[in-house]
């Protein structure tokens, strides 16, 4: 087979970081994400931003850090009102670890347009 | 009190021996194993190492009664069995911080692993570990910025960091080799890296370099949207030319930068952290020649008390070997010193070689950067042993795909991102690894590619430095 049929051409993607070369994932799967989220003793951080502003540093917060939440289901909840509130916006989930001052875990869960 | 001078030659276990002595917070504790010649006791090797290493002398001098060598000498306070080895054994030793420069790295080792390692009564030397105290750590610079400003920095979190070292890694010219981090880049890697060897040599001038590489990577995250960087490798012939480069990174904004810190000697690597703290720049550091220090089990210095050495004198990241791959090193013993690295607390522990608790304090950590002979399907094995704050790179595992760089560092990157996923899930990642993989490959061509390519790969040999534990 000649050299030139056997090589595929790369496109470049854009991509949002963590997670970012993956298929969407499938709701069980984002439970899963959280769930572990929550295992870690991390707190849920729900963060959006149009999506002209995807690398700048901060995105706005969803309410605020959600301190001590626990139950997966308030979590999936908030995303969700977080997402029709701004259904162009991308929304990512933080698991944010306070004895580190840094993010455990980051990923985006809906990509805006 | 005072003493009259007794010209001659003592034996170093009447000043030196003191098995009663108990080592105080603030003494600089050493581990050696010692291996002497026959027929010399062991008290008298042990005593003589400690004697070498800090004030004695092999003859009496009538000038150490100027001074009060009972508060600046060394003591060997205790010896130990090697377990399985009747030849060797093990001294560990206290010494009083005064004999320690604030901050010197370069002057600790001088001491400790100085004369002493050529001394005549001894076949073999090795300095296992040092338990640094709190109150040299606080005069250490340290990591110019650790683990969680580079995370912040790079915006990248709940993984390890992806890499791979630019290759062929001598013989491009700048403009090709700008191309290949581009390609490198713009298929998901987070870094790059100027391979040891490349400084500036006649093929490719370190300008040259520097300017291309700023382009490639300004590029890449121009197109993929996410944070990049490439380690520009500022080791020089002289610290001038080393600042030089430094300054120059800066200049075209880019994040980080590179040393060889063995090679390039540890007053320069201090010198360097220093000038990356006060500059926001990050520092990845190489360390080429350890194995001709660290690699035979009876003689030179443990990787881990070089470790430990790297984190005090500054350092972002720093290699650690793979466990898996072509180079040497077993899993308990690099796991009890990226934990050196990393933690601010480790506590002695024979089965991982940690012979001391080390506290660090408030010294920032180090990544771990896994490289050498990896490929996608070490991926799981690596996050397992490695965790999220490690940088694993792949460079013959990247530029040995099919279809180019850009395409296997995206193998690279799908296949971590499944494996993270994974393990955030539950599953245990190193005994499904296949079907983890065989899972991800479904929906990138890439990653099929790459494990087709890579499957029969192997690096099974015994590693030549084993722990001393039976």
């Amino acid at each position: 087979m000649p050299f030139q049929s056997t090589v595929g051409d790369y496109q470049t993607v854009a991509t949002l970081e963590t997670f970012g070369f993956l298929p969407p994932m499938s709701q069980d799967e984002i439970y899963d994400q959280i769930a572990y989220i929550i295992a870690q003793g991390w707190s849920p951080v729900i963060e959006h931003v149009h999506p002209s502003g995807s690398m700048q540093t901060y995105w706005s917060y969803w309410k605020l850090p959600f301190f001590g939440e626990k139950d997966l289901n308030v979590v999936v909840s908030e995303l969700e009102a977080c997402h029709r509130a701004y259904p162009d916006h991308h929304v990512r989930m933080v698991g944010y670890d306070a004895y580190t001052q840094s993010q455990g875990t980051c990923f985006v869960v809906f990509e805006g347009r | 009190m005072s003493k009259k001078y007794d010209a001659g030659v003592k034996e170093y276990r009447d000043t030196y021996w003191t098995p009663d002595y108990v080592p105080l917070d603030t003494d600089l504790l050493a581990c050696f194993k010692c291996t002497g010649q026959e027929g010399v006791p062991r008290e008298e090797v042990a005593a003589a190492v400690a004697a070498e290493s800090s004030t004695g002398t092999w003859s009496t001098v009538w000038s150490e009664l100027l001074t009060d060598l009972e508060f600046y000498k060394g003591r060997c306070y205790r010896i130990e069995d090697v377990p399985g080895d009747k030849e060797s054994f093990y001294a560990f030793i206290a010494y009083p911080l005064d004999l320690f420069e604030e901050g010197s790295i370069t002057n600790v080792l001088t001491s400790l692993v100085g004369n002493v390692f050529g001394f005549k009564a001894l076949r073999h030397l090795r300095l296992e570990d040092i338990r640094f105290p709190m109150a040299f750590i606080k005069t250490c610079g340290g990591p110019p910025n650790g683990i969680v400003v580079e995370r912040d920095r790079l915006n990248k979190y709940g993984r390890p960091l992806l890499g791979c070292t630019i290759k062929p890694k001598l013989g491009l010219s700048g403009k090709n080799y700008g191309r290949v981090v581009y390609e490198c880049l713009r298929g998901g890697l987070d870094l790059t890296k100027d391979d040891e060897n490349i400084n500036s040599q006649p093929f490719q001038r370190w300008r040259e370099r520097f300017e291309f590489v700023a382009e490639a990577v300004k590029l890449a995250q121009q197109e993929t949207g996410e944070v990049k960087g490439h380690y520009l490798n500022c080791t020089a012939t002289t610290p001038e030319e080393m600042y030089e480069r430094a300054e120059f990174a800066k200049e075209l904004d880019m994040p980080i930068i590179m040393h060889d810190y063995i090679t390039g000697g540890f007053t320069a690597n201090t010198g360097l952290a220093n000038w990356c703290r006060k500059n926001g720049m990050l520092l990845h550091i190489h360390r080429a020649m350890h194995a001709v220090i660290d690699r035979h089990p009876k003689h030179g210095i443990h990787f881990r008390v070089l470790a430990k050495c790297l984190r005090l004198s500054g350092g972002d990241q720093l290699h650690t070997g793979t466990v898996v791959g072509k180079l040497e090193g077993d899993r308990q013993t690099t796991l009890g010193y990226i934990d050196n690295l990393r933690e601010s607390f480790v506590p002695e522990d024979r089965t991982r070689g940690n012979f001391f608790d080390q506290d660090w304090g408030s010294m920032p950590g180090v990544f771990a950067v896994a490289s050498g002979g990896i490929h996608v399907w070490h991926m799981p094995a690596l996050l397992a042993i490695f965790g999220d704050d490690s940088c694993l790179q792949f460079g013959g595992g990247t530029h040995g795909h099919p279809w180019g760089s850009a395409a296997g560092a995206a193998a690279n990157r799908v296949a971590l991102e499944a494996c993270v996923k994974a393990r955030n899930a539950g599953r245990e990642i190193e005994k499904e690894s296949r079907d983890i993989l065989m899972e991800a490959a479904k929906h990138s061509p890439e990653l099929a590619i790459a494990l087709e390519t890579w499957k029969e790969i192997k690096f099974e040999f015994d590693t030549v430095d084993k722990l001393d534990v039976q």
